[in-house]
């Protein structure tokens, strides 16, 4: 299998920020989703792939290529989706459209129009006007308009209500008929992921903590609780953040299977989302 | 063919996804040849990922529930009807051994149990 985004040990430097040596990657035909807290890198990696901001080490393969040789062919392949597309306030949605559309040779203006019927989009009312919403999806439908092989989404969903979320998600569901169609979209608002996502990278502090299968993260992360006497040094080696309280402790484990062992029959354990997963790996007292 | 997803089951997606159809299998209401939906059809109806949908059909395929033939989807394999029966018959002899259980707890004696167990069975009749 081909894989439509291959990423080795990338960096980038910041004064007060580093991205440290990020490599995943993923197949063609599959959905990504990128996951972290606010500053911990995803938009960072979303830019370099899109060569916004220049890398300061590592590569970047799309298609198979490096992705500043062949930039345009790259870019006329994905559907772009910024965190706040930032087009001319003082335009509206059609002339907009008539300034990105030339772009792409495989634009396709039924599908936009289409598109903009859906969302229930104004052609003719200035951007200046949209709601963060309505932004969004102008954003969403341009990108879903040129027939684009890679769908890429820095926080597409922000700012959107649970309505529109679950329409995009029936959109890339549809989008995922096609094999040669992927996606890789950055998100904290992780419940959408739970869902589609076949693959999740939980990026932290700007390292990438793991990149794995969603089903092989559900596995083997779950939810550990009971009582404050069952922590030690051994047992707590299985834990990723521990929340304790004055009635016993809360905890996450990326090694179900071991847990059971160590801590026996008193403990409960609960299925893990990616919203636990992702703040326990956050905690401070983590001993990972 | 019917599917229903639990997200609060412990059970992972994939077997959930995979026990239904094998219910269906074994129950005669998935018959052989029958056109399964593609993955990814699957995918989108039930709002699940691709990789999980592709395992459930794995598995079904490893366990000779299914067939994939290249280019032209999924179909309910051969069935073996013996094999069908031995399935059928080990759902049984699990219920009952459940029901056992339940009965020593409670102190039910064999002779009551068998009995209990013959008055049930002629009331299916």
């Amino acid at each position: 299998m081909e894989n439509v985004i291959e990423i080795q040990n990338l960096r980038k430097n910041y004064d007060d920020f580093t991205l440290k040596d990020v490599s995943f990657s993923l197949p063609e035909g599959y959905v990504m989703g990128l996951i972290g807290p606010n500053g911990a890198g995803k938009t960072t990696i979303i830019k370099l792939i899109m060569n916004l901001i220049m890398k300061n080490g590592g590569g970047i393969k799309i298609f198979g290529k490096n992705h500043t040789e062949h930039e345009v062919e790259i870019k006329s392949r994905i559907g772009f989706v910024y965190d706040t597309p930032n087009y001319y306030e003082h335009l509206n949605l059609k002339q907009i459209k008539n300034i990105i559309a030339p772009f792409y040779s495989n634009w396709d203006e039924p599908v936009f129009v289409s598109l903009v019927d859906k969302f229930d989009l104004p052609l003719k009312k200035i951007i200046r006007k949209f709601s963060r919403g309505m932004v969004m999806k102008a954003a969403i439908a341009i990108a879903l308009s040129h027939h684009a092989d890679l769908i890429i989404m820095d926080e597409p969903t922000s700012g959107l209500d649970p309505v529109f979320r679950r329409e995009l998600l029936d959109l890339l569901y549809e989008l995922l008929q096609n094999e040669k169609k992927s996606i890789l979209f950055s998100t904290h608002i992780t419940s959408d992921l739970e869902r589609i996502a076949d693959y999740i990278t939980l990026i932290l502090d700007g390292k990438i903590i793991f990149s794995r299968s969603k089903d092989e993260i559900f596995e083997n992360y779950a939810i550990v609780k009971g009582g404050n006497e069952l922590l030690n040094e051994e047992t707590k080696k299985y834990l990723k953040g521990i929340r304790t309280g004055e009635f016993g402790f809360e905890s996450l484990t990326d090694n179900l299977s071991e847990v059971k062992k160590k801590f026996g029959p008193d403990i409960v354990i609960d299925r893990a989302s990616l919203e636990d997963i992702m703040y326990y790996s956050n905690l401070r007292n983590n001993h990972a | 063919m019917k599917i229903i997803i639990a997200n609060s089951s412990p059970d992972p997606i994939y077997e959930q996804v995979g026990k239904q159809i094998k219910s269906q299998i074994i129950s005669g209401d998935l018959d052989e040849g029958d056109a399964l939906p593609s993955i990814r059809t699957l995918a989108k109806e039930l709002q699940i990922s691709v990789i999980t949908t592709k395992r459930a059909y794995e598995e079904l395929e490893k366990e000779g529930f299914i067939d994939t033939v290249g280019g032209k989807g999924c179909f309910v394999a051969m069935q073996n009807k013996e094999f069908l029966k031995e399935k059928k018959m080990k759902t049984v002899e699990e219920k009952l051994s459940e029901a056992v259980k339940d009965a020593k707890k409670l102190g039910v004696n064999m002779k009551d149990l068998k009995e209990m167990l013959s008055i049930l069975y002629n009331e299916e009749e």
